[in-house]
């Protein structure tokens, strides 16, 4: 009998966290939903149950900014650096976990030095080398800083995964007479999916949210990417600007967190498998 | 016969170095390596023409220019400017060691086409170049991209510490910036203002991210718990809700959490219509610091579920059982179980969480911008760490030189923390 109360007790317990915790996650996000369908645009009049609910909003944000043309710039940046990425880095993590030359442990120490040091600590230098290659306020300038900058950090966790792959494989192809680039493509390539959503994904989002590198390069206003105006509107005016990045920020997490869930398992397994072997 | 053979063999090398060495390619073609001499050469002549330039340029990094920028009457006649004559410099003494490294190869590569036999097709000749030299060719688009977009930024940044470069009286193109050595690394420590900064930011870093690191953990810990056992209903959409602020781009939470605990906003709003007062949610320099953390504990805490969800399912369920027997309760299971076998597997993640919250700007700079403003700090807010504190040096007060000395202590800081972490992983020993 009181094994059973305490039983009860427990499910309540559990039940009880799980709820308040789900609240504690869930509130901000129903709170910026309902702000974007609410009347006004003020953060003063925001509070979490609405009067009336519009879209005029998202209407405003189409015809009245920027903001497609943010979207579509965005778009093209990520779309670009994850493919250069990728490419890149599957091939430096080839290489670092497959063959063995002079040089090789010194290199890569060198670049999990280099990956601790935050890229926009040089912030600085990298505007000067990019004045210099005539390549400020473009988006090429963007793309070379992101894709150059993830290299260090993204090539040792594929050259983890890389590893758990069997040399076997490889051996056994080159018997039969497969090239270094054969192997790569028909044997690594299709078992490493994991590692590689996960760096597609990582390199594809990074440009969603990143404000430092854009505000650092690009001045044109037609040039601008998303995360670069929707903070703009809260530094130059919370208070008046507010549903209008509720609204924005909504339609830039939403795909984004989607695209996220529907990849939830090749990410967590990516994740696990690079961050155990570490 | 054969000592007789390997003496000319030596010969022959000792000569076809000799020729490469004097001008480069000339051991190859010697040797009857056609194209191969003929690149060899081209780079040379490449180099030779440039060398003025080069030449000049080495010596900029050296003086970083000796004439300010003057007037002439209205008109303004522009002098050298430091910054850039650095970055040149550095870009030149790279090209320079780069070829001085095709040189040497230049040289190594002249004894080995003595021996090596030639292959006569062209097709074939070129094909095995690629494949001898796959790992080079390969490596080359990522090493290009990291010496120009990744080392050359860094060592700029370290160059920077020792100079004078800030404002106001040392900004190019007006004035000129000059080598100061060590002087900001000693003024950082002896001078006051600078120091008393630099110590107090450090230990809320510290703190920062101890405790980011702990809760982010713990709670992470906690979720994992509960969504693991077995005895709850809908599993995966509890998962699907506690995952969602990982997956929300963490931008955007950022600045709703900013919004939200504002001074006018819905959390105050609310405070006010049940007859309370406001709260200084990010105004009050404690109360921020704490708000900080704990909102940090919202973004982080997701991440750590997963990892630890996936840790937990690791350990072998054998243990438990026997655990049973002996009758130990639930929490000794947990306490002499499931805590150590997960800390072991997840240390190395803690300890990168760590150096990963250390410089977590965007967490400070999105929520508080480093608010609320100190007067006793230079250029610094109450919650700002290290690393914002650099941001705001670099952008908004054109300090670069002290700027670059913290850059360089925090990289020093993170940087020894996190090789020995790797070093200790499985991963890097395997390779030995």
């Amino acid at each position: 009998m009181n094994g059973k109360i305490s039983k009860y007790i427990e499910k309540f317990i559990v039940y009880g966290l799980l709820i308040i915790v789900a609240l504690m996650v869930i509130l901000p996000v129903i709170w910026i939903v309902i702000s974007s369908l609410q009347e006004g645009n003020s953060l003063f009049s925001s509070s979490f149950i609405p009067k009336k609910l519009t879209f005029k909003h998202y209407q405003a944000l189409f015809k009245e900014t920027d903001f497609l043309l943010w979207y579509w710039n965005t778009f093209k940046i990520a779309v670009a650096n994850m493919i250069i990425s990728l490419i890149i880095t599957t091939l430096t993590a080839y290489i670092f976990s497959r063959y063995n030359f002079r040089g090789k442990k010194t290199t890569l120490i060198t670049i999990l030095v280099l990956q601790m040091f935050p890229s926009f600590l040089a912030m600085t230098a990298i505007f000067i080398l990019l004045s210099k290659l005539n390549l400020l306020d473009t988006h090429l300038g963007l793309i070379l800083v992101y894709s150059a900058g993830q290299i260090p950090y993204n090539a040792w966790l594929v050259k983890g995964y890389f590893d758990g792959i069997p040399k076997t494989l490889d051996e056994a192809a080159r018997v039969d007479g497969a090239g270094h680039m054969t192997i790569f493509i028909k044997i690594i390539m299709p078992l490493a999916k994991p590692i590689l959503v996960l760096i597609a994904i990582t390199n594809f989002m990074g440009p969603w949210f990143d404000f430092i590198f854009p505000n650092l390069i690009l001045r044109s206003q037609e040039k601008r990417t998303l995360a670069m105006g929707i903070f703009d509107w809260i530094q130059t005016g919370a208070n008046d600007n507010f549903t209008m990045f509720a609204a924005g920020s909504i339609l830039v997490a939403v795909p984004i967190t989607i695209l996220f869930l529907i990849l939830q398992k090749h990410i967590v397994k990516g994740l696990s498998a690079g961050a155990v072997k570490g | 016969m054969s000592i007789d053979n390997q003496e000319s063999i030596k010969k022959k090398e000792k000569s076809a170095m000799l020729m490469s060495a004097l001008m480069m390619g000339l051991g190859q073609v010697y040797n009857k390596y056609l194209l191969k001499g003929i690149v060899f050469f081209l780079v040379e002549i490449l180099f030779i023409c440039n060398f003025k330039s080069i030449f000049t340029r080495l010596k900029g990094l050296i003086t970083l220019g000796d004439t300010p920028q003057k007037m002439m009457g209205f008109k303004i006649v522009q002098g050298d400017h430091s910054i850039f004559m650095m970055v040149d410099g550095t870009i030149a003494l790279i090209l320079t060691l780069i070829f001085i490294g095709i040189y040497l190869f230049n040289i190594y590569d002249a004894k080995k086409s003595c021996t090596q036999k030639k292959e006569k097709n062209l097709k074939k000749y070129l094909y095995n170049v690629y494949d001898k030299n796959f790992i080079k060719i390969m490596l080359l688009p990522g090493t290009i991209a990291m010496i120009f977009f990744v080392i050359l930024p860094i060592l700029i940044t370290v160059l920077v510490a020792f100079t004078n470069y800030s404002s106001p009286n040392h900004i190019p193109p007006r004035n000129l910036v000059d080598w100061v050595g060590f002087q900001n690394f000693v003024n950082i420590v002896k001078m006051n203002i600078w120091s008393d900064t630099f110590i107090n930011l450090a230990i809320w870093t510290i703190i920062w991210a101890i405790a980011s690191t702990a809760l982010n953990y713990g709670c992470g810990l906690l979720l994992a718990l509960l969504t693991s056992r077995n005895d709850i209903k809908f599993k995966g959409l509890w998962r699907t809700i506690y995952i969602l602020p990982y997956a929300i781009p963490a931008f955007v939470s950022l600045l709703v959490f900013r919004l939200m605990f504002s001074g006018v906003g819905p959390i105050n709003n609310l405070l006010v219509h049940m007859g309370l007062e406001r709260l200084p949610f990010f105004t009050d320099a404690l109360m921020a610091k704490v708000m900080l953390i704990l909102i940090n504990t919202w973004l982080g805490a997701p991440y750590f579920m997963i990892l630890i969800s996936g840790a937990l399912t690791n350990i072998d369920s054998s243990l438990y059982e026997a655990a049973r027997i002996d009758g130990a309760t639930k929490w000794q299971q947990f306490r002499e179980i499931t805590l150590p076998m997960l800390l072991l597997q997840t240390a190395p993640v803690l300890i990168l969480s760590f150096a990963f919250n250390f410089n977590n700007f965007s967490a400070i700079y999105l929520l508080t911008g480093g608010g609320p403003i100190n007067s006793s700090y230079r250029y610094a807010g109450s919650t700002d760490i290290l690393i914002t504190w650099v941001y705001k040096l670099t952008k908004e007060q054109s300090q670069y030189q002290i700027a670059s000395v913290i850059s360089i202590i925090l990289f020093i800081f993170i940087a020894s923390i996190s090789t020995w972490n790797f070093i200790r992983s499985k991963s890097f020993k395997e390779d030995e």
